[in-house]
């Protein structure tokens, strides 16, 4: 799988490899602790703080680490719950049909008549913003699109001829669905995890900027602009710093994510 | 009746439902959830006399269907209550506040609708080539990074090393337009940053799907230029999936704003939705996320309709 | 020898290309083409897919289509090379010296205008007409290729005229500026058979009548022998043969023009019917949410070892007979008898047996065989679902139907997206040949296919038959291919079998007026056959 794999792609690879290597061993390679206040206010770059340090004194390339490693946490937890909701739904939905699809559709249909955004917020002005509640509302909201993407791509798939084949020869909907179904759709399906995982990231920075998302004294990428945004107008970047290792971390998701649905279409022997 | 005033209408009816639904679905939600406004008041501290008193005081107590139809009833009219935290009528707030985000969205909707679409142009017409390349290269950035971080970028580099512009964006009546506009020059900036690249990809597509059309085709092999191939042929095709990414990208506008706005201090809907939410005060967030959705649903119907309008098959039915 | 029209010398084409995992290259599709055309005259560019003849085609108006690209040689037109000249002069002579015709006038007219504004353009565009001459021009074109109410039909949009008008508007549009040269490509391949020869005549009668000269391209000989004064034989970017239409169909010299001439000679002697095997009584359908049915009363028998060849035009019914006895669309009333058994009339609930011994072939192996699975899998699963075969046995049963589809060792490891069209459809035949079935429907196996592939496949078919004792329900529009293989026919019309018999009851006369016209619809690889066939007509084709 591995083999003639471009040159973006292998870049993405390494990156997006690094920043989860980063996010799991956090506490190892981490230089100080996380909210502990080891300098002073806003310290340029020196060689004990690299990235200097914060609004109030803590290192900022510890609050990096730590950030990433909650904003990562939360995405991946949020694509996976967003994931595993939205394809089972669709797949059910699309290999059912009838009232069954068609309820769950307009539900689905209600739900992207809103932006996310807007709903997350009315949620969260009802409940506290949690690391199990902020999965579970963006996992949720999100899964109406993986639903419409899997439901889509289960039922193209389930009009081609060979699909219509293994229903001649008698085979059980598991193999149907495990067999012939799933393996064809799961390149865009995968590829789709990239994109909605990168979604999760804006988003959770999106919220914990606000101030409604991850609540100190946990870190985030968009807790940390928040904390030190005042700094900009002093000319201090140290809010700029999260904008770097977000747009690094989603660019590289996007290159995989683009070589997976490369790989997808030269297999089906497509001329591009 | 024409067969396309019936699908129109069709179309229109499925709208209202929606909405009708979608405003459900908010207020279902605030009920569904732990806490009201009672909770919000009172606190976590208060004792369970204390809340059904406050409860049967602000009607909570009565069957949330009752509710939901009186407050329906009331963003129709425009009384949408007063707010938890200063008892101001959210009317009011929303009235001013509707204005300045419709000033801001306006705005970046003027600078960024004609760019993108020439963009897209000009991506479509140097295909594969270097423009189009940087094109979609600042696009992939774009939709990289999060709007308030766009916005800090802009913010550090034009407002802080270059004072080209002020950092927030304040304005009142008293200023005149241009003093307005410098004011909000940023924050339309970055909204128009945030929706030009979704709109140029979308506007390219949209064009490269009709260039692609074996009609384009036929006009070439007539020997018309490439000008008129565009514009007799090209253009009444494309002007149906273009007001559908226009429509699309406005909706999406409308939600980049609530983030521009915190970051500006602008004094918009959506600073105040976001101020609603922190400080739990539940009817502001009601009333304003109502707005939103509806404003997103309205500018769908919208390109719904132009889409079924613009359609020669449904036009001219056989 | 009269002064050259057309002139084309050493034409080299080329093409950008982009296999998957490879970086893209230049590869060249045509080889250096010699060929002329003279004025008022016909050529015949003839070959399978991939031979380069509409990149030929096109080339005649400087046009490479997508990444093609005119790489070397000349193409002289009225005395100037095209390919030399600017891209104003390129201009100048589309649309005005040369015109085209494209295979689907239904993606080809733009949907957002009126067919009348689009049949004048050109003709006014480049001066040749003013605008209310080149109407009137135009509905004097309508009116010669036999259009309905010429006068308004050009009022209309694309949409609301059927498919055979639109490739006569598409005809009138080429014709309309009075050009020198028009290049037809393939204009009746997309439509029905039998509205296909009205259309034909139309523009054969327009040729004439105009005096245009005409480069006509096709994939079936024997339409091109209808129309054309010489022809040009292609393959694979090389010009196979040339000559005289009289030449090429009745004295061809080269290999491959041969096999092209004999195609669908098969000759296959007709079994007399015995007991059925399969037995379908008054059977009336239609589809969901829909109120009217698609098959009324229909009745057929199919002999143990048999062929029973349903032929019908798009619309007649063909294959939701097929749905039917698979039991996907349960019907509203009949019943369907299979090997002594009575079938139930939704497919989950048959036995095991009854689905192993109906198997079915598809039209498009592309999308009957999962690009996920290997021939090995995909010609394996029936083994193993239905025998449960397992290892070395399963293996080697798996390479004795390969060897019995012309396989050979090798293609068990490979996926379909490595293997030809041919290919394909024979493993195709495999996967159902393996449950050892009683009946196979085929469902327009060979209409996707050149029509050498598919000679070998319909061979194949018929040697299979003998070996396995299969019988064939065989769905068709196509009646070369019913003669090469059937025993028995039945035509459908409208979801009504309109005549049923053995082969040669079908098609001895006296014959009804529908069997008649699909039967002299069906072009024969013979000079003069257009003419007598509409001269000797009974009944209006369904498409006009």
């Amino acid at each position: 799988m591995f083999k003639n794999i471009p040159l973006s792609a292998a870049i993405g690879l390494i990156i997006t490899g690094t920043y989860f290597l980063a996010a799991i061993f956090a506490d190892l390679i981490a230089p100080y602790g996380m909210a502990e206040a080891v300098g002073d206010v806003w310290e340029p770059s020196s060689a004990e703080h690299w990235l200097g340090t914060d609004q109030i004194g803590r290192d900022l390339l510890t609050r990096m680490i730590y950030g990433g490693q909650t904003t990562i946490l939360i995405a991946t937890l949020a694509t996976i719950l967003s994931f595993v909701t939205g394809s089972v739904l669709g797949f059910i939905a699309a290999v059912s049909g009838g009232w069954i699809d068609q309820i769950m559709s307009r539900l689905v249909d209600l739900f992207m008549s809103i932006p996310s955004l807007i709903l997350a917020l009315v949620i969260l002005s009802s409940i506290e913003a949690t690391v199990v509640t902020l999965v579970v509302i963006m996992g949720l909201l999100d899964s109406t699109r993986v639903y419409r993407l899997s439901r889509a791509v289960a039922v193209d798939i389930s009009v081609m001829d060979y699909v219509e084949a293994a229903r001649l020869r008698g085979e059980k909907l598991s193999w149907i669905i495990f067999r012939e179904i799933l393996p064809n759709a799961l390149s865009p399906l995968v590829a789709e995890m990239g994109l909605r995982f990168i979604f999760m990231v804006l988003f959770i920075s999106t919220l914990s900027f606000l101030g409604i998302g991850v609540q100190p004294p946990l870190a985030d990428w968009g807790g940390i602009v928040k904390e030190n945004k005042e700094g900009i107008n002093f000319g201090i970047g140290a809010a700029l710093y999260p904008a770097v290792a977000i747009a690094t971390l989603a660019i590289s998701v996007n290159l995989i994510a683009d070589w997976i649905l490369n790989r997808t279409t030269s297999l089906k022997g497509g001329r591009g | 009746m024409h067969p396309i005033l019936k699908l129109v209408a069709e179309r229109l009816g499925i709208g209202l439902l929606l909405l009708l639904a979608a405003s459900a679905l908010i207020f279902g939600l605030t009920e569904v959830l732990p806490g009201d406004a009672a909770q919000a008041i009172l606190g976590q501290a208060a004792t369970p006399e204390s809340l059904a008193n406050l409860r049967a005081e602000m009607g909570l107590d009565r069957p949330a269907f009752t509710r939901y139809f009186e407050w329906l009833g009331g963003i129709m009219t425009g009384d949408m209550g007063v707010a938890l935290t200063n008892k101001l009528p959210i009317g009011d707030q929303v009235a001013s506040r509707m204005s300045n985000t419709l000033f801001l969205a306006f705005w970046a909707a003027i600078i960024s609708v004609p760019l993108a679409l020439v963009l897209g142009l000009i991506a479509v017409r140097y295909q594969n080539r270097w423009p189009d390349k940087i094109i979609s290269g600042i696009t992939l950035a774009s939709i990289s990074l999060p709007e308030f971080m766009i916005a800090y970028l802009l913010i550090f580099f034009f407002a802080v090393q270059l004072f080209w512009a002020p950092s927030f964006a304040s304005i009142n009546d008293s200023m005149t337009l241009l003093e307005q506009l410098h004011a909000i020059s940023l924050p339309v900036a970055v909204l128009t940053l945030v929706v030009l690249a979704h709109m140029m990809r979308m506007t390219r597509a949209a064009i490269l799907n009709v260039m692609q059309s074996a009609y384009i085709e036929t006009a070439e092999l007539k020997g018309l230029n490439t000008f008129a191939v565009i514009r007799k042929h090209a253009f009444p095709n494309a002007i149906a999936p273009i007001v559908n990414v226009v429509m699309i990208n406005l909706a999406y506008l409308v939600v980049g704003v609530v983030v521009v706005e915190v970051v500006f201090a602008y004094p918009g809907m959506g600073q105040y939705l976001v101020d609603a939410v922190v400080k739990r005060d539940v009817p502001v967030v009601l009333a304003c996320g109502v707005i939103f959705a509806a404003v997103y649903i309205i500018l769908n119907i919208v390109a719904d309709v132009v889409s079924i309008l613009a359609n020669p098959r449904l036009r001219h039915p056989k | 020898m009269t002064e050259s029209l057309l002139e084309v010398r050493g034409l080299k084409i080329g093409a950008t290309v982009y296999p998957p995992g490879e970086k893209p290259h230049d590869i060249e599709i045509v080889h250096g083409v010699d060929f002329d055309v003279e004025p008022g005259k016909v050529l015949g560019l003839i070959g399978e897919s991939g031979a380069g003849k509409s990149t030929i085609g096109l080339a005649a108006m400087a046009y490479g289509r997508g990444g093609v690209e005119l790489t070397g040689g000349s193409v002289t037109v009225n005395g100037r090379d095209v390919l030399q000249s600017s891209t104003r002069d390129v201009r100048r002579l589309r649309g005005a010296e040369v015109t085209y015709v494209s295979q689907s006038a239904a993606a080809s007219f733009n949907p957002a205008k009126q067919i009348m504004e689009q049949v004048i353009e050109a003709a006014v565009l480049h001066g040749k007409f003013s605008k209310s001459d080149a109407e009137q021009r135009a509905r004097e074109l309508f009116a010669k290729l036999g259009l309905p109410d010429p006068d308004n039909i050009g009022n209309r949009y694309p949409h609301q005229v059927s498919g055979g008008q639109l490739q006569r508007c598409m005809t009138a549009l080429a014709l309309c500026p009075e050009p020198d040269l028009v290049v037809f490509d393939e204009p009746t391949t997309a439509l029905d058979v039998t509205t296909q020869i009205d259309v034909l005549k139309a523009i054969k009668d327009a040729i004439r009548d105009t005096g245009v000269a005409a480069l006509y391209i096709t994939h079936d000989l024997a339409v091109v022998a209808q129309v054309s004064d010489h022809i040009m034989v292609l393959r694979m970017g090389n010009m196979v043969e040339y000559g005289t239409t009289d030449q090429i169909i009745n004295n061809p010299k080269e290999g491959y023009t041969k096999a092209l001439v004999s195609v669908r000679s098969i000759e296959h002697e007709e079994k007399q019917p015995t007991e059925p095997v399969l037995r379908v009584e008054n059977i009336t359908a239609r589809y969901k949410g829909t109120n009217f049915d698609v098959l009324h009363n229909v009745n057929v028998d199919l002999s143990p070892g048999q062929t029973l060849a349903v032929v019908g035009e798009s619309g007649s019914g063909k294959s939701t007979l097929a749905r039917v006895i698979t039991g996907l669309l349960p019907p509203r009333d009949g019943t369907i008898t299979f090997a002594g058994r009575k079938l139930t009339p939704d497919q989950p609930s048959r036995t095991i047996e009854d689905l192993r011994e109906l198997q079915m072939i598809y039209q498009m192996a592309d999308t009957a065989m999962n690009p996920r699975q290997t021939v090995g899998t995909i010609i394996g699963r029936p083994l193993e679902f239905y025998f449960g075969l397992k290892g070395a046995e399963k293996q080697k049963r798996i390479q004795e139907l390969l060897d019995e589809i012309e396989l050979g060792k090798g293609f068990q490891d490979r996926y379909p997206a490595e293997l030809s069209g041919g290919q394909k459809q024979r493993v195709c035949i495999a996967r159902a040949l393996a449950a050892k079935p009683k009946l196979i429907i085929c469902d327009e196996v060979t209409s996707a296919l050149d029509p050498l592939v598919a000679d070998g496949i319909l061979k194949l078919l018929l040697e299979l038959q003998k070996i396995e004792d299969v019988a064939y329900l065989f769905i068709t529009h196509d009646l070369a291919t019913v003669r090469a293989i059937a025993d028995s026919i039945a035509v459908m019309y409208q979801g009504r079998v309109q005549r049923y018999g053995t082969k040669s009851e079908v098609l001895t006369p006296p014959f009804d007026d529908y069997t008649d016209l699909l039967l002299s619809s069906v072009p024969e690889m013979k000079l003069g056959w257009l003419e007598d066939v509409i001269a000797n007509r009974k009944m209006e084709s369904a498409g006009n």
